[in-house]
């Protein structure tokens, strides 16, 4: 379902992603870990076609970033790093919006918006506006809006960031129970994360990608928990 | 198409649930209205819309940045337009949408000065052509205005830098043909180029349909400065949308 192939990307004298080429099918969870400043972001950023690669191609659902990347953005669901959206807008106008441009209209907007806003617990916060919501709500509506037109592909950066103990435990179930029909793409921090819902890792340190394994695998192979596993290959790196 | 409409609709929705449209209509129409009342509306014993008209360029050259300045400068700010591309809407979808939402809104500004021509026709007998035509040049230079804010806003993400520099450019557009800018550049500058200056004047075109005529050139100037600073906007997003 995803396809990358030598992708590059630089900014002035800084080589973001350095050539990075993966695969991934449907039904993988792939955990994309590093350190701040890997490239995890940028390399997202050019899968939902929002930075155009230096080189390199990718694909998605069969389709080029470079040649169809509408289609590609009809492909995928995209929640960025800080989930931005237009803050003076309501949750639900702001929903309704996505489904606009994601041409999802009369009854089955009705459909996707209910099980959406059950999905990702907005209920309470529907009418209020996006500004002035919490951390935790306003990556909540993210989710929301990259899942409302059931994409096949999911490219999630830093989906738990700023949940509370219970909404990470929500949204790992969430990405769990979608596992089998989607293919998704996270990036994270958290270690124990990739433990609970990934089946692959890829860590990426200065653009490069330095394992591609199962978490299971990694620990096998250094003997410890991945923290350790995280801290030995990106130390051996930055060294 | 429908991702057109969708920015659209939700660009000129948001304008009117933020107090930005309530503060920008209310300044607009007191000085559309208190300039020409200033100059002598009355005193002048004319029932036209002359006085009116004549200011609206300068009215403009603040009041549009206004407008303009937050279209894509807000969106690189807040990291909404991340969030705007990773959508299926293409970049000349998303220019198009804002720029109409942004013109549409200015037309509405434009409507309500309705009282102006409605003053005139109760006091006397106005040329209603005239009138129309005012109204025609007005709103082709409010787009004009707005293509080019819109490409400053494209440029930076910094809303004062977006506004400073759009004045700027609007100012010379509308001033290069006034006699004393032209006096002051004929010191230094061959003739040819003093003579090609003029006609890139903004005013003269305007001008020239404020008498009621409509001539082809004068739209295709409108036309073309609105598609090219357009254009402009799609280049540079495209180009450094993340930047």
């Amino acid at each position: 379902m995803i396809t990358v192939k030598q992708l590059r990307r630089t900014f002035g004298p800084i080589i973001a992603v350095d050539s990075i080429s993966f695969d991934a099918k449907k039904g993988q969870v792939l955990g994309f870990l590093g350190p701040n400043g890997a490239g995890k972001s940028t390399a997202m950023r050019m899968l939902a076609c929002f930075l155009r690669p230096d080189s390199g191609s990718a694909s998605i659902c069969e389709h080029d970033i470079l040649k169809e990347p509408v289609e590609v953005r009809k492909n995928i669901g995209y929640l960025a790093e800080n989930a931005p959206a237009y803050s003076e807008m309501t949750v639900g106008s702001f929903l309704n919006f996505i489904c606009d441009v994601r041409q999802i209209t009369g009854k089955n907007r009705k459909k996707a918006l209910d099980k959406i806003v059950s999905t990702c617990s907005i209920e309470s916060v529907y009418h209020q506006s996006i500004e002035t919501l919490s951390k935790g709500y306003c990556r909540r509506v993210g989710l929301a809006q990259a899942l409302i037109h059931d994409p096949p592909v999911l490219i999630l950066d830093e989906p738990t960031d700023g949940l509370d103990p219970n909404q990470k435990y929500q949204v790992r179930q969430l990405i769990n129970n979608m596992a089998k029909d989607k293919c998704i793409i996270i990036s994270t921090h958290i270690l124990e994360e990739v433990e609970a819902v990934c089946d692959r890792a890829i860590i990426i340190s200065r653009g490069q990608i330095l394992v591609d394994s199962t978490p299971q695998q990694l620990k096998e192979q250094y003997n410890c928990g991945l923290d350790e596993v995280f801290r030995k290959i990106t130390r051996k790196k930055s060294a | 198409m429908n991702s057109f409409k969708a920015v659209f609709k939700r660009e000129l929705k948001g304008y009117f649930i933020t107090p930005v449209a309530y503060v920008f209509l209310v300044i607009f129409l007191f000085f559309a209205g208190y300039l020409p009342f200033r100059q002598g509306f009355f005193q002048y014993r004319q029932a036209d819309l002359v006085l009116f008209f004549r200011n609206l360029p300068l009215l403009f050259v603040f009041m549009v940045p206004c407008v303009a300045m937050r279209l894509w400068a807000e969106e690189r700010k807040s990291g909404s337009i991340e969030l705007l591309f990773s959508l299926p809407v293409t970049v000349p979808q998303a220019v198009l949408g804002k720029f109409f939402a942004a013109w549409v809104f200015l037309l509405i500004a434009l409507a309500l000065t309705i009282t102006m021509p409605i003053t005139v026709i109760y006091l006397g007998v106005p040329d209603i052509g005239l009138i129309i035509t005012g109204y025609l040049g007005a709103a082709l230079m409010a787009g004009a205005f707005l293509a080019i804010g819109c490409f400053f806003s494209a440029l930076t993400k910094n809303q004062v830098i977006s506004f400073i520099l759009s004045v700027a450019a609007l100012a010379v557009l509308v001033y290069a043909s006034m006699p004393t800018t032209l006096n002051y550049l004929s010191g230094f500058l061959p003739a040819a180029m003093v003579s090609a200056i003029e006609p890139m004047s903004l005013l003269n075109h305007y001008e020239s349909i404020q008498k009621g005529l409509i001539r082809l050139n004068d739209i295709i100037f409108f036309s073309l400065l609105i598609i090219g600073a357009g254009l402009a906007s799609v280049i540079i997003l495209d180009e450094r949308k993340a930047g």
